[in-house]
């Protein structure tokens, strides 16, 4: 009985081949676009657990030179004599013919155990390691280190990204900083009573182990980029679901004969849900892989824009990874599950003698349409709730699914509501049927343009944040980045030299004098500036109070970051405890994007009196030559071409990175809106079969097949029309939340937000344009249906 | 005795409170035995097939088929009885439109593990459907799709044939054809038939007759 069983019900798509390819094919992009995103998101956790594992980071407490960038060798035999369990780490570039390679010389011997690298857990590598200096890297760098080191390098690719390791003996060689480390690192379990550290090595400071900012930052990130995955997925599986709905209520028929012929309701649901997850299966497989190239595609500009935004650094190139392999074939089952749910139900509850009238689904009540409504209803209200009272990154993402969802289920109505509104100003019989035939349709496409709805919406709003937050991001660059040349310094005698020449040279000269310490618990940079012209004239606020910058430099207020602000939740006219003797008001909040830690700035002489042994390591300069200046001073003075950056190039690498973002974002919007357009021309096509019917009889009273497919033409183009311009009031709100909700809650500022009405204007054209061609086909086909098919209508003996 | 029909009742809830159909409804029918059913639109004939089918459930009485009482079966058990013993001819064909005419007819033998290629091929021929074989449903007119229902159900070689106007969507000539192949390849096989009918063409050349009226049998 099973196989019989099966077979008949197979033969549905054996004989329906194109609704079995859009079920496939909807549920293999869906898979896709989420999968993809999931491969992005393993692949750079990956690196971040990489650089965690062989690198320490963030892993342990260490101990960092309180000045300067390098530790005296000597302080570290001090420290192991005292007993502490420390083990040093030397870092520095290594160039090569093919960039920088980041060379990290680690002691084996004393360095804590989870810090190593895979490959030298072997005790013959360890041998190799430690006797013979090889270096263990990722496949990439260890091509990019051939012809330059001297030593074996063993490829590893679960070293971090762009680094080699080595021994710390190696390292230092091949750094050229022999008898001196970066930092060093503390073992978890210390002996009791050891001396403190301020007895044996007063000139380091200790780091606590924490989770850095730039994870919190990355991790939202990826966050944001699992929700467009999430949206793409959702986008899909409208298609899946009106496929499989489609499907089940045409075999309507074909279920009743089987339950009379003797087929067992519960071996006829089970044999239904053995087909879909099969189907699921195979559709997950081929979205997997699609998401593979996707992933592939977009990797290196991800990896671009984390390591530009966070300073994260991602492998660009991707692996096969189980875990998001199994994670999309897991949701395109979840997903066909959830999409077949309803249908599945309705068939366990379907009587035996139930009509088997197919269509039934393309024809549901406007009752239907008014529940859905209330139910949008109910979900603004939560969500209007939670945009007032709600605080926190999991609201915030709720808030944008009731907006999402919400303007979902509304949109049937609205529809029914616009197509009404034209039906009572048309003026012809024809346009009057027209009209009514639209509304009738409304039910059957709604799946469809609800993708198109949410699709539409993601690419206003994402695009609509991208954009603002780089007009944002242009104009705070152009604060920040006013000096024309920033000159950075080796020591303190250069520092000294550097700011005498400048005195006679530039215009203005900018020490930047900083260093970083917890100010109202949050970790702030601290920065001393020399008020001037610069700081007067281009820095702005995001909220201040008179005559900042006068009080400032004399030593009598503070500027703080809005990170800052927010974190320690301390604003304008409040006090700041800057250290134990040195307390000021707050005279304005500035902005920071894309600074994980605080930022707070003082006068230079109250930064001089309370770090009197530091100074200025780099100075920004206003020259009105940067270029003659920038060959004065390399030619003349001898100061590298390497220590002088200019402000262009600067604002170029910037302004690169978020070309780079953008290119991610622009890649994922196309592929969300060919996904909606790809769900319109399954729904068209599908509902195409139960459409003769319903154009048989206008066809036999006198419209031809001709004006028939054109008028199914401009009823997709109508029915996308009124579908984008709602799509750009969703987009735009969504934007908001983005900007004003999620942002502060993941990063910590708040962002302006810019309409772009040149963008929403190209996108609704390219919405139009995707659904005109997906209404061409069917179209097409219905112009050419033969009259015979249209007659078989009329045959008495169907 | 194929099938043994006593005191059913069946009523269907409407507004306005349940709607008697069946009121006590008593027949019986015999190994070969003809029987059609008769009576006027509403009188409970297509109700009463259906009990039978165990397609729908009685509110009272007793039906036996094969000797065995299916009002209290449950639904996997009924399932099972119309695999095997009882064949259904419905007036819409109900054929599955995806399977091959010759996928259709070997399909309740099939499922009920009883396919005989033999007898497909004999039905086949003597309803005249060898050359539409390889044809889907859909390509035949609404009588060759009859004789393909009556192919399918007579392939599975049941006890007892249910008939719900198989000939009701038909012209007069191909009715009588169609009814003619049918009477005949069911004395065949020794199966029991229960038409329903409007026609009283139909209901002459049963070997017996009954009407139903307002839910009894008259």
């Amino acid at each position: 009985m099973i196989p019989t069983a099966l077979t008949a019900l197979l033969s549905h798509w054996r004989r329906n081949r194109l609704q079995f390819f859009a079920m496939i094919a909807g549920l293999a992009l869906a898979t896709a676009l989420w999968s993809g995103v999931q491969a992005i998101n393993a692949e750079a956790r990956a690196s971040y657990d990489a650089a965690a594992a062989t690198l320490g980071e963030g892993q342990f407490d260490q101990l960092l030179p309180r000045t300067g960038e390098t530790i005296d060798q000597s302080t570290y035999i001090a420290l192991r004599r005292a007993g502490w369990q420390v083990s040093p780490v030397i870092e520095g570039r290594l160039r090569t013919e093919a960039g920088s390679v980041r060379l990290v010389g680690l002691d084996p011997l004393t360095a804590p155990g989870t810090i190593a690298p895979v490959g030298m857990q072997d005790d013959s590598n360890l041998d190799d390691f430690l006797t013979r200096g090889v270096l263990f890297a990722a496949p990439d760098v260890a091509k990019a280190l051939e012809g330059t080191v001297s030593q074996r390098v063993i490829v590893d690719p679960s070293i971090a990204p762009g680094v080699a390791l080595s021994d710390i003996g190696v390292a230092q060689t091949l750094l050229s900083a022999e008898g001196t480390l970066s930092r060093l690192i503390i073992a978890q379990s210390q002996p009791i009573g050891l001396p403190s550290l301020a007895d044996v090595a007063p000139s380091l400071v200790r780091q606590p182990a924490q989770d850095t900012g730039a994870n919190r930052l990355t991790d939202s990130f990826h966050l944001n980029l699992t929700a467009f995955g999430l949206l793409s997925f959702a986008v899909g599986i409208f298609i899946v679901h009106g496929t499989i709905s489609l499907a089940f209520e045409q075999r309507r028929s074909m279920v009743r004969t089987l339950r009379a012929l003797g087929v067992p309701l519960n071996v006829l649901i089970g044999l239904m849900i053995s087909e879909l997850v099969v189907f699921a299966l195979l559709a997950g497989a081929i979205g997997v892989a699609l998401g593979y190239v996707i992933a592939a595609v977009l990797l290196p500009n991800v990896a671009a824009t984390l390591q530009g935004l966070y300073g994260a650094s991602v492998a660009g190139t991707l692996q096969l990874r189980s875990e998001w392999w199994l994670s999309g074939t897991a949701i395109a089952v979840l997903g066909t599950g959830f999409a077949a749910a309803g249908a599945l139900w309705k068939l366990a509850k379907m009587p035996i003698l139930a009509s088997a009238r197919p269509g039934a689904w393309a024809v549901a009540s406007g009752e239907t349409a008014w529940r859905l409504g209330a139910l949008a209803a109910l979900l603004f209200v939560v969500g209007g709730a939670i945009a007032i009272w709600g605080r926190g990154l999991t609201l915030a993402f709720a808030l944008l699914a009731c907006l999402l969802i919400g303007a979902a289920l509304i949109l049937p109505l609205l529809l029914r509501g616009a197509v009404g509104f034209a039906n009572q100003r048309a003026r012809t019989a024809m346009w009057q049927w027209f009209w009514a035939d639209t509304r009738q349709q409304v039910p059957g496409l709604s799946l469809a343009l609800m993708a198109l709805l949410l699709a539409t919406a993601a690419n206003v709003g994402v695009s609509t944040m991208v954009s603002s937050f780089r007009v944002t991001f242009v104009d705070f660059l152009d604060q920040r980045l006013a000096p024309e040349l920033f000159i950075r310094v080796e020591d303190e005698a250069q520092s000294l030299e550097v700011e005498a020449i400048l005195l006679t040279e530039a215009r203005e000269i900018l020490p930047l004098l900083s260093t970083e310490t917890e100010i109202a618990g949050v970790p702030t940079d601290l920065f001393g500036v020399r008020v001037g012209p610069t700081y007067r004239e281009n820095w702005l606020f995001l909220e201040d109070t008179p005559n900042v910058w006068d009080r400032v430099e004399d030593g009598r207020a503070v500027v703080v970051s809005e990170q800052l602000a927010r974190r320690a939740d301390l604003w304008t006219g409040d006090r700041l405890v800057i250290s134990s003797n040195l307390i000021l008001p707050i005279a304005a909040i500035v902005a920071d994007y894309g600074n994980p830690l605080g930022q707070a700035l003082i006068s230079e002489t109250a930064f001089r009196d309370l770090y009197p042994d530091l100074v200025p390591r780099s100075f920004g300069v206003r020259t009105n030559d940067p270029t003659a200046l920038r060959d004065r001073l390399t030619a003349e003075y001898g100061l590298p071409e390497t220590a002088i950056t200019d402000q262009s190039r600067i604002k170029a690498f910037s302004l690169g990175v978020f070309e780079r973002t953008f290119t991610v974002t622009g890649a994922l919007n196309i592929l969300t809106l060919a996904v909606a357009a790809f769900a319109i021309l399954m729904s068209l096509l599908t509902l195409a079969s139960i459409r003769v019917p319903q154009l048989a009889p206008v066809w036999a009273l006198g419209l031809t097949r001709r004006k028939l497919g054109q008028l199914e033409l401009i009823r997709a183009v109508v029915l996308a029309m009124v579908t984008t311009l709602l799509a750009i009031p969703l987009g735009l709100m969504l934007a908001w939340v983005l900007l004003s909700y999620v942002n502060v809650e993941a990063f910590g500022w708040k962002l302006p937000i810019y309409l772009f009405p040149g963008h929403y204007a190209l996108l609704t054209l390219f919405a139009l344009l995707a659904a005109a061609l997906a209404a061409l086909w069917p179209a097409i086909r219905l112009a050419r249906t033969p009259p015979s098919d249209l007659l078989k209508v009329f045959a008495n003996d169907r | 005795m194929v099938l043994t029909v006593k005191d059913v009742t069946k009523s269907f809830p409407a507004a306005d409170g349940d709607v008697p159909v069946l009121r006590g409804v008593s027949l019986s029918l015999e190994r070969g035995e003809t029987l059609a059913l008769t009576g006027e639109s509403g009188s409970g004939k297509s109700t009463l097939l259906h009990l039978i089918g165990g397609l729908d459930r009685v509110d009272s009485g007793s039906i036996t088929v094969g000797g065995r009482e299916i009002t209290t079966m449950n639904d996997t058990d009924r399932a099972a009885l119309r695999r095997s013993d009882v064949g259904v001819i419905f007036q819409q064909f109900n054929l599955i439109p995806s399977l091959t005419v010759e996928a259709n007819i070997a399909f309740q033998a099939r499922l009920a593990g009883a396919f005989d290629a033999d007898q497909a091929a004999r039905l086949s021929k003597a309803l005249g459907l060898t050359e539409h074989l390889n044809k889907y449903p859909e390509a035949l007119s609404g009588g060759q799709q009859q004789r393909v229902a009556i192919a399918r159900t007579l392939t599975a070689r049941p006890k007892l044939v249910l008939a719900d106007e198989p000939t009701g969507n038909l012209d007069e000539a191909t009715s009588s054809e169609v009814l003619g192949q049918m009477l005949r390849l069911v004395r065949e096989t020794g199966a029991a038939l229960l038409i329903v009918t409007h026609s009283q063409s139909v209901a002459r050349r049963m070997s017996r007759h009954v009407n139903l009226s307002q839910g009894h049998v008259v």
